[in-house]
């Protein structure tokens, strides 16, 4: 299966200078998503997770649309297809 | 040969550049523009200087990144050089501290971090390790964060021996004979104002600590009220705020060379962080503590504004120079041991720490 993630423009140079990523999780969950994403790409998934496996606190992520925080967090079922989105907070200054 | 003063701000690195031994700054940067560097060290005791940064991404989370290139390019591991361990439960929050160790050690960086942390680097800050015999203190869990954060802020590595010393908000001093392995609390003397215990063991918000040129058992404290001094390694603090306009502030520097010489810059208080009557200055000791001295020809009257802990340093130059900056982005430079200020740059975001250093 293939899933789409589109990142800010801040995170693509980590992504080889690509805004979009098409990336083939093992786990057809946000976590199995990132852990794809840690394996090709692990300074920009370090961007979005700590090492205690949390997504970062003003990063935000949406699956077709949704907020994972209000969904199941990093246990979103992140299904064949699915567009994955990554955005910053409003936050900072 | 030339001094480099690294400026770590809430929005990125600038480095000033002097040739004319501290007269004149040219200032080069922003470097890491919109990130906050919280910590910086200048590392001269490989073949290139190494600068150390570490850094918040905004909201992309922490980490140190170094430049070999006095700062044209930046590096990071894909790791990430500090990383919790995963049965720690814990992530990296912000890096404090970065202090590369004496020249016997050539490689060894550490690091103080949020949370409560010391971490040890033997390839020159690329990667470290956490100290676990620190980590795993039964003190650990009565250590709360100071209004900055709960964090080791100094660590302060013995010039031969395997002492360290770091100093953490809150919780005080804490001491390893053992390179690290083992830790006591060194804080009998020290007071904490918003404990109900007037002397606690621990827990003490001890803003910053630095050693004696001429001692490495004699050190200064710049506490949450309060300016110490120990003789014996922390085994005893006595006051030397007598003489101080306030007892609140946040760094202390020790000379590099000359015994018995320290510097600190008072705050009104807690609850009043800035200089006493508008009027920034420093104020040095020549005697360990026992007299202070005014100084600062240059550094301006009306300044309602502060210096954080890791906002002054002082040089390995001589006359030792002293460097300072405000949380209203001006950086002052002194090449006289703190008798008269030149400003180095202004209108820089809040500055959160600086050092310096002598290219070869």
């Amino acid at each position: 299966m293939t899933v789409e993630v589109l990142l800010p423009g801040v995170l693509a140079d980590l992504a080889g200078g690509s805004r979009r990523l098409a990336v083939d999780p093992a786990d057809p969950t946000l976590a199995g998503l990132l852990d794809a994403l840690a394996a090709r790409h692990p300074v920009l998934e370090r961007r979005i997770r700590d090492e205690a496996g949390a997504l970062r606190r003003f990063v935000n992520v949406y699956v077709d649309g949704d907020d994972v925080r209000f969904a199941a967090g990093l246990a979103t079922a992140v299904p064949a297809g699915a567009v994955v989105q990554v955005l910053p907070s409003v936050a900072g200054g | 040969m030339a001094d480099l003063l690294a400026i770590g701000t809430r929005k990125g690195l600038w480095l000033a550049r002097s040739d004319d031994d501290r007269r004149t700054w040219t200032l080069d940067g922003p470097h890491l523009l919109a990130q906050e560097v919280a910590a910086v060290g200048i590392d001269v005791r490989g073949p290139v200087p190494r600068l150390l940064a570490g850094v918040q991404y905004g909201h992309w989370g922490p980490t140190v990144t170094w430049s070999d290139d006095l700062g044209a390019t930046w590096s990071e591991t894909d790791e990430g050089a500090i990383r919790f361990p995963a049965d720690t439960g814990a992530a990296l929050a912000r890096v404090w501290q970065l202090r590369p160790d004496t020249a016997q050690r050539p490689g060894v960086v550490w690091a103080g971090c949020e949370p409560h942390s010391l971490w040890r680097s033997e390839d020159g800050g690329r990667s470290f390790g956490l100290v676990r015999g620190l980590w795993d203190h039964p003190h650990r869990p009565g250590w709360e964060p100071g209004g900055g954060g709960g964090a080791v802020h100094t660590v302060l590595p013995h010039p031969t021996g395997e002492r360290l010393v770091v100093a953490m908000s809150t919780g005080g001093v804490y001491v390893s004979e053992d390179g690290g392995g083992t830790w006591r609390p060194r804080n009998a003397g020290i007071g904490a104002v918003f404990l109900p215990e007037p002397a606690p063991e621990y827990g003490q918000c001890v803003h910053k600590v630095a050693v004696d040129a001429g001692d490495p058992d004699r050190l200064y404290a710049q506490n949450h009220f309060g300016v110490y001094r120990t003789d014996d390694a922390g085994g005893a603090w006595t006051s030397i705020a007598e003489g101080l306009p306030a007892d609140f502030g946040f760094p202390v520097v020790a000379s590099p060379t000359t015994p018995g010489t320290a510097w600190v810059v008072p705050l009104v208080a807690d609850a009043q962080r800035v200089p006493p009557g508008g009027r920034l200055r420093v104020h040095r000791t020549r005697d360990a503590g026992a007299t202070w001295t005014e100084l600062g020809a240059g550094l301006p009257d009306a300044a309602w504004t502060a210096v954080l802990r890791d906002a002054v340093c002082v040089d390995g130059a001589d006359p030792t120079g002293v460097h300072l900056g405000t949380r209203d982005g001006c950086v002052w430079s002194s090449r006289d041991e703190g008798e008269s200020f030149t400003l180095v740059a202004d209108h820089l975001p809040d500055v959160l720490c600086v050092r310096a250093a002598r290219l070869p």
